[in-house]
Order: structure tokens, then sequence, then C-alpha cells
């Protein structure tokens, strides 16, 4: 069975449709690449994977694990196994990193009926994932993300991921305001946790993130729908040619 | 002519309370005649209501009419319930004090063995056999407020501490105000703290209420006279039942170099007010005041702050967060005035509410008087929902929709909270709004 299946999708916002029928299959161990130009749908795309409020599909399905998707709670996705590492990750003051991170993990292992971690447990599993990420310890004590430089807000995201252990990962324009240095090291966390069972989506408008994180499958977005799928190499095409020809084609 | 009318049948019907009441009230002489002066002004102007400045958030005509009759002194069986109620509502810790249905219950109570650094009596002893000065101390607060001289007028009993210069009393004094009765009643308590030179306390006030209290009436009051170098932590804990009515008083006095760091958290009672004048009146003194309001269902609690700063070189802070569900109303006036001679004073307040339904509301009233040109003050309010982008990241990462508020919910409060200086009293009021949250199912 298909991990993530969207077919035909078709999603609105406040009266404007973004999505017009939108298709995409992954399986499980597959990385694909979605790309595209600003306002092609990228974004819209994985948010309502990951169910934000606001958006209203209008059309067509999105399976998660062969179940409806669409009509699961954010919480309960993610309990699913979804995981969206944000574009921008937001900044919650007085909410220690620690906290957020053993009630998220514990949230998430209830709702599937599976025992709450014991705090020593739990506390060596974040200290051995942060080190690998070059995470100080200090930065957990903070507020989440609060003072963080972007490279940091980006190396929280995959922390959390390597803690959820999700099944679908949705990185969405994960090298936006990264440096060589920190696209390098929040990538590396990334290729870490590529595996059989998992598979991941990375959204991105620059071919340069899959120097990193190199995808099995490429598709390209224009206007709300996929209008090309191919390897790897049609990354490397777009970065030649641009995202002009497609503008035409959708 | 509404006005007047109203204003007559409330003196009316205190004048009845007061009637009596009459052979229950301590003091005689002098004392009887500030209570009769109060009484006085009480009647003149009866219940506050919208047209009082002051008073304008919370009008007692129309949500409290009228002024109960005073509570019978307790019995073994108002007792037995109110040790159940203290035990629901034990903190460790402490040294209690307990006052059940507005009289000082010495069997609850743990005034032994004081040592010589702290002499407590009750407000009775004093007003009937103390000296004259603790007396004029006691009726020090004017009758310009009309539940100030209600309070003047009627007040029965209550706790008169005093500690020692130099005294370092490590263990918190606890003043527990329990209702024991189903039958509605009012206590009239006003209690008095006077921390000597150089000398550290730590007072706690919490109301409760026991199983079946429902529809009772506070009225308290607090006299705080912080001496030159001294430090007085104070944390006040409004747990009464949901039914019921707190209308408290506290008029803090600081010496030099004083510190007085004070903290409310209020998530009893139907409609409470809680006001408090600080007079900064000794240079290099240091105040820090506090609170969070957890209101839900129809309850309406305010918080009317009004700071005097009088003198050169001192500094205050005001942190206040309110979370309002359902239709509740949250009020917090603070006024600052910084009188011409009060020159580098630092003064900020800072009041924020979240409103969790569409009917909770919120008023800040915050106002700055600045009569000093040498000053750094600044205040600031702001009211609003919780914030989306927040709940929906909360929710990606598998926290359901109650349990993504809470977390920003303790978050908002606990700016507030983090503000009380003894760490087992701010763990006490972390796991009171804990406890709020899971209440909310």
């Amino acid at each position: 069975m298909s991990l993530l299946e969207v077919k035909n999708l078709q999603v609105r916002v406040e009266e404007r449709e973004i999505l017009h029928g939108l298709s995409l299959t992954v399986n499980p161990g597959e990385i694909h690449a979605i790309m595209g130009p600003n306002g092609s749908g990228k974004s819209t795309l994985s948010h309502v994977i990951a169910g934000k409020p606001g958006y209203e599909v209008t059309g067509g399905e999105i399976l998660f694990k062969g179940e409806n998707l669409l009509e699961m709670s954010p919480d309960q996705r993610s309990a699913k196994g979804v995981f969206l590492a944000f574009q921008y990750p937001v900044e919650i003051p007085g909410v220690a990193t620690m906290t957020f991170l053993r009630t998220a993990l514990n949230a998430q292992r209830k709702a599937r009926g599976e025992s709450e971690f014991s705090t020593p447990d739990f506390l060596k599993k974040v200290r051995r994932v942060a080190a690998s990420l070059n995470i100080p310890q200090d930065m957990l004590r903070r507020g989440v993300n609060v003072g963080f430089s972007g490279g940091e807000k980006k190396r929280n995201e995959v922390l959390q991921m390597a803690l959820f252990e999700p099944s679908l990962c949705i990185l969405d324009e994960m090298d936006s305001g990264l440096d060589i240095d920190a696209l390098r090291v929040a990538a590396d966390g990334v290729n870490a946790l590529r595996s059989p069972d998992r598979a991941m989506v990375v959204i991105t408008h620059y071919q340069r993130l899959l120097n990193y994180i190199v995808p099995d499958f490429v598709h390209v977005m224009s206007k709300g729908k996929v209008v090309k799928s191919g390897g790897k190499e049609l990354a490397l095409e777009l970065e030649t040619s641009g995202y002009a020809q497609f503008e035409d084609a959708a | 002519m509404n006005v007047v009318l109203a204003k007559t049948e409330t003196a009316n019907a205190t004048s009845d309370v007061i009637a009596v009441a009459r052979d229950r009230l301590p003091g005689t002489g002098k004392v009887a005649d500030l209570r009769r002066q109060a009484l006085e002004a009480h009647q003149r102007l009866g219940l506050p209501h919208r047209r009082i400045e002051d008073w304008k958030y919370t009008d007692l005509r129309v949500l409290m009419r009228e002024v109960l009759p005073l509570a019978a002194a307790p019995d073994a069986e108002a007792l037995k319930r109110a040790a159940a109620a203290l035990k629901l509502h034990a903190i460790a810790g402490v040294r209690r004090i307990v006052l059940v249905d507005g009289v000082f219950a010495p069997t609850l109570s743990e005034t032994s063995d004081l040592g010589k650094d702290i002499n407590i009596r009750t407000l009775r002893e004093v007003l009937e056999a103390g000296d004259a000065a603790l007396q004029a101390q006691l009726f020090a607060p004017d009758n310009s407020d009309a539940m100030v001289a209600l309070n003047s007028a009627m007040m029965t009993d209550g706790i008169v501490i005093e500690v020692a210069d130099n005294a370092a009393i490590a263990l918190p004094l606890h003043i527990v105000h329990i209702a024991s009765g189903a039958a509605p009643a009012a206590m009239f308590t006003r209690s008095l703290i006077r921390v000597g030179k150089h000398a550290g306390a730590t007072l706690v006030e919490s109301y409760i209420g026991a199983e079946g209290a429902k529809a009772y009436q506070v009225h308290d009051s607090l006299i705080v006279a912080i001496g030159d170098g001294a430090r007085l932590d104070h944390v006040r804990l409004i747990e009464d039942s949901r039914e019921a009515f707190n209308i408290s008083s506290a008029v803090v006095t600081l010496g030099a170099n004083a510190h007085f760091n004070t903290f409310g958290m209020n998530n009893g009672s139907l409609v409470s007010r809680y006001q408090a004048v600080i007079s900064v009146a000794g240079e290099g003194s240091r105040v820090e005041t506090n609170g969070v309001n957890l209101l839900n269902g129809r309850q309406h609690a305010d918080t009317t702050l009004f700071l005097d700063h009088a003198v050169p070189n001192c500094s205050s802070r005001e942190i206040f967060r309110a979370v309002v569900d359902d239709r509740g109303h949250s009020v917090f006036q603070g006024r600052i005035i910084v009188r011409p001679r009060a020159q580098k004073t630092d003064a900020r307040m800072m009041t924020r509410a979240l409103l969790l339904s569409d009917e909770a509301e919120a008023d800040n009233k915050p106002e700055l008087e600045i009569f000093a040109d040498d000053v750094t003050c600044g205040h600031g309010a702001t009211t609003g929902a919780l914030d989306d982008s927040l709940l929906f990241y909360l929710r990606a990462r598998g926290l359901s929709e109650k349990e993504a508020q809470a977390l920003l919910i303790q978050a908002f409060v606990g700016e507030a909270i983090e503000q009380i200086a003894n760490e087992a009293l701010r763990e006490l009021a972390i796991s009171a709004a804990q406890r709020w949250l899971a209440a909310r199912g």
C-alpha cells in the first residue's frame, strides 16, 4: 500500500482556488521533491496534508496508510505519523523547549495507546539527538524557538522529527533563510533519518537543497498542479532552464 | 432620583445589619466612636455603583445588591466543617492562622511556640485592650471608600501580627479565611502586619468555603507597614465558593529601602474586588505587585491598584494577567502617581488579558500621573485571543486543542507567577493554575 496518496486534490482559500486537481503518490522509503515557482501552491499542499485550518478542500482526497487523512484533526494526523517541518517555525515564549518536546511526544504516544516515556529515558533520548544536531543544552531550556537563529529553528524542527519518528516528513522550504553551513547541518540531520519505512516530501524553490537531500523523484508544480515528474536530473534541468516553460504548460 | 432611593434602601439595610451585630463588635470608647463615623460614612455613600469612577466596572448595587447579616460565631459543627475544608486546601510548610466565619479559630491555628520575634494577637484583643497607637493604625484607612468604611464599622476579628526588628521569619504565615455555613451571611475581618526594621517575613492569605457554603460575603482588609530595610513577601489566593462575594482592601506603607513583593491569584468567588493602596513613602524602596485572574462561568473579578510614589529613588513593577472564559469579566485598574518630589522613580505596569470566548470581557485601565521630570515610567495593556499560528504548531505536534490551549495559557500566566519570590508558593500558584486548566476538560 502507498504511504500517501493525493488524488485530484482541489483546494480553496477564501473563494480562490489554489490547487486544481493535484495528484501525488508516495511510497515508504522514497524521497520526493516538489519544486515550483512562488505561488504555485507548494506550501498550500503541505498545509492541507498537515491539517492547517483555513483551507477548504472542494474535491479529491488524501489517503494516508489507506485512511482518509482529511477527516482527522491535526493532532490525530501527527499521532498517525505525519510530520510537517515548518517553513517558519513559530516562537512560543514561556513554554520551555524541553517541556514542549515531552508534552508533544507523550501526547502522540497516548493517542496511539502507547505508554508515556519516563523522564530519564526521554532526557537521554533528547540529549543524544540534540548532540548529533549540534543543539546545545541551553537551547532546550529556552522558550520554544525564542531567540533562535534561522538555522537553530530549522535544526529544532529536525530534532523533533528525530524524536517523534514519523513515517511521513514534509519539509516546507527548509532551506529558506539558511546559509550554506546551516543548511548542511540540517540536511545531514534529515539524511540520518532516511529509512526504508519513512518517506519524505521536500518542498523547495531552489535546486540547492537537493544537492544535500538527494531525491528519488522530482515533481514540478505550477498553478496548483503537478505539471511534470521525473528523476533527480529534472531538478538540474530546472536549474538551467528555469520555471518559465512550465508556467505556459499549466 | 433612582440613585437616592437606592442609597436610602442600602443604608437602611446596613443599619439593620449593624443593629443586630452591635454587641458582637469589639471595642468601646474611641474605637466605638471611630466605628460610628465609619458607619455614617458608609451610609452616606451607600454601596458603590458605576457612577463612582473607581467602581465603574464593578457596580455592587447590581452585582451584590445588599450586605448580608453578620455570620454567627462558629460553633463546634462549623469548626468541624472548616477543618474538613482546611484539609482539602492544605499548604505545607507554613504557620497556619485560621479565621472561621470571620472569627479566630485557635483550635485550627498554629500559634504556639511563636518565639520572641513574632507577636500575634487577634483583632478583637487589640480593639478591646490594645494600645491606642495600634488601634489608631487599625483605623488608618479613611472612610472615602464605601466598602473600606463598612469594613471599619463592622470588623469583628482578624489577625494582628508584629514582626520584631531584624527578625528573619523563615516560615510563611498563612491566614486562612473559611466560610463554614450554608446560611448566606457576611464576615467582616481586618488584619494587620507590621514588619520591623530590617526584618523579613512572608504572608499568605487564602479564602475558601467549606462544602455547602455558597453565597456568602467576605469583607476583608489588610494593613501592612514595612519598616526601613525590611521585606515582606505576600501571596493572596482567592478560592472562594463560586457563588461567593469577596470584597477586600489593602493599605500598604513602605519605609526606606524596604521591599514588598505581592502576588494575587483569583480563581474563586462569583464577584470579587481587591483594592490596594501602596504608599512608597521611604527612599530606595521596591514594590512588585503581580496577579493572575482565571475566570469562567459568570465570574467577575476586579483588581484595582493605586501605587503612590511620594519620594525619590524607588521602583515599582506591576505584571497582571487575566484569562477569561465563558461570560467571565476581568477588571484591572492600575493607577500610578509620581509626586513632584519622587525623582528617579522607575515605575512600570503591564496588563494583558486573554479572552477564550466571544462573550468573555476584560477591562484594563492603566493610569499614569507623573509630576516629576526625571523618571522612567511606562505602562501597557493588551487584550486578545490565543494565537492561531501557535495553536496550529502545537496541534501539528500532536497536542489536542485543549492541551495546546492549556500549554499556551500556562505560559501566558507564567510571566506573572514567576515573579513570586518564594519557590514553594510559586509552585502552589502554578498548581492552582494547572487545576483550573484541567477542570476546563
